[in-house]
């Protein structure tokens, strides 16, 4: 099989596809790409299977060498780039050849972005899934001089058109949420707070959750342990709010107050420490 | 015991039942018995169904499945005529070595609790415990039925990293470190029996509903029983029930 070699990983960049879907029943974090919507985006312009493993890069981006003729593209934070130091654009699928260099400069907006190459990169599959993770897969990043396998040539002439989606939504501010099981727990004016103040992301945030820095006063109480997902807002008795991100816990002891939405999540993975968000208020149809 | 819960939909994906009970092994079989009936009845689309203490949450891959018409049937549904079956699962007797090498916690347990070493190892390895659920970390089993004299609050200040198999305390519960980790029980032996491993079929060998016990080993002991799973020659399996 042909190889993409890293001749740099970058900051921090994991292999990551829609995660494992039928782990929860033994405690395993359900993982997968941060922003799914920039990562599918990805995959659509190759006619990848959506779920393909791409690789999520975090803030700095890597430097790839591929062994093989192939297809690619990036899509989500903007950062510069260059292939065989020609200047390439985010959201377009490009042709490489044998021996193309693809480098990463600047972060110009956003946060992370996913490098999907055609057919996917195919290492190893734990669980259903070639989500990186501590325990779980061999390795939980990427390091210099690793060699991801790909598909030997496919179809070459599929990818061309340029995806024209709207990415302005994918950088706003305003958090689309629902109310999370302990929300009505909650005195009327801490529920309207949630959704008058803004929220600024701390340095401390990860792949598991981030916590926001303003103090959210409240009387709320720990609850049973019970079930957690991705998006889900804990209130801790500190006032400590905590959005739950892909690679949480499955299970949780603070009050659930709000459950960001899909496309919430994929906002919140686009932010940096110190940028602020609001939350807004949506309907489950 | 309340039949019927409270339904919500959690996000886009994901549907929770809650039931407001206690924690009871009749209550455990009473969550399990509807969480095979909904895989078999409700939810037929290839969902998860997880089980806590107290509630159900079953959680779907893509938002086009059928959320919304599950979420309107289970709305309606009869929980009443839901009878509670046996999911009282099979006992598996584990070895932990309550040495003072790896039971970090056991002096300042004993302090604390006013108990010798000896009675918190004849009070840990006492009781059958039952398996409600795994969270936390992959393979970290919840169990229920720790006798209420070893109840001990969390450390004040977690530990960077405790071994893999580390067993501990914290308030009215025990449990095992499945992996090394950053810890807040306190610790009072360890297990050497392999919990959790992703690369197998079965990535851990117990189900909600299981029985455990533990038996107290030597460092000698333990050390065999730690060669024979590095060997792959040490078998875990079940007692059948008396």
């Amino acid at each position: 099989m042909p190889k993409i070699e890293l001749i740099k990983a970058g900051f921090y960049t994991t292999i990551q596809d829609l995660g494992r879907l039928h782990a929860a029943q033994y405690g395993v974090p359900k993982s997968g790409v941060m922003d799914s919507f920039s990562a599918k985006k990805a995959n659509l312009l190759l006619n990848n299977e959506s779920d393909a493993a791409v690789l999520e890069i975090t803030m700095t981006g890597p430097t790839l060498k591929f062994q093989s003729k192939t297809q690619i593209a990036v899509c989500g934070a903007i950062f510069d780039m260059y292939l065989d130091e020609e200047p390439i654009t985010n959201a377009k699928a490009f042709q490489v050849n044998s021996g193309s260099v693809l480098r990463f400069g600047g972060l110009k907006k956003g946060l992370r972005c996913y490098f999907a190459v055609q057919g996917g990169v195919k290492t190893e599959v734990v669980l259903e899934s070639r989500s990186q993770y501590p325990t779980i897969t061999s390795a939980s990043r990427l390091v210099n001089g690793d060699e991801l396998e790909i598909d030997s040539l496919g179809n070459l002439a599929i990818a061309s058109a340029r995806v024209n989606f709207e990415d302005q939504e994918l950088f706003s501010n305003t958090i689309p949420v629902f109310k999370g099981p302990e929300f009505e727990l909650l005195p009327q004016k801490l529920q309207k707070k949630l959704f008058t103040d803004n929220f600024t992301l701390t340095p401390e945030g990860n792949r598991m959750a981030i916590p926001f820095r303003e103090l959210f006063k409240n009387d709320l109480k720990g609850i049973l342990t019970g079930p957690v997902i991705p998006g889900t807002v804990q209130l801790t008795p500190n006032g400590n709010l905590i959005a739950l991100l892909r690679d949480c816990q499955v299970t949780g002891g603070y009050p659930r107050v709000l459950q960001i939405s899909e496309m919430g999540i994929c906002k919140l993975a686009q932010k940096k420490p110190g940028d602020r968000v609001n939350f807004h208020l949506s309907e489950l149809d | 015991m309340q039949i019927k819960p409270s339904i919500n939909r959690l996000g886009e994906k994901a549907i929770l039942l809650q039931w407001d009970f206690n924690i009871t092994p009749e209550n455990l079989n009473w969550l399990l018995s509807v969480k095979q009936i909904l895989q078999q009845q409700i939810v037929k689309s290839k969902v998860q169904v997880v089980n806590t203490y107290n509630s159900l949450l079953i959680i779907y891959n893509y938002s086009i499945e059928n959320i919304y018409n599950d979420f309107r049937a289970l709305k309606s549904y009869d929980f009443t005529g839901i009878s509670s079956e046996d999911f009282k699962g099979k006992l598996y007797r584990l070895p932990v070595c309550y040495d003072v090498e790896f039971g970090l916690d056991l002096d300042e347990l004993a302090r604390r609790n006013s108990l010798t070493i000896s009675e918190i190892i004849h009070l840990h390895t006492q009781p059958i415990y039952t398996l409600y659920f795994m969270g936390f970390l992959p393979g970290f089993l919840y169990l229920g039925g720790m006798n209420e004299r070893l109840k001990i609050s969390r450390k004040n200040e977690p530990r960077k990293s405790v071994l893999k198999g580390a067993v501990g305390i914290a308030e009215n519960q025990t449990g095992i470190y499945p992996n090394s980790s950053p810890a807040g029980w306190q610790i009072i032996g360890n297990c050497p029996v392999e919990l959790f491993n992703a690369h197998t079929e079965n990535p851990c060998p117990f189900k909600a509903g299981d029985q455990i016990q533990f038996y107290s080993v030597s460092k000698q002991e333990y050390a065999k029983i730690k060669q024979k799973i590095e060997d792959g020659i040490f078998e875990l399996k079940p007692e059948s029930h008396a």
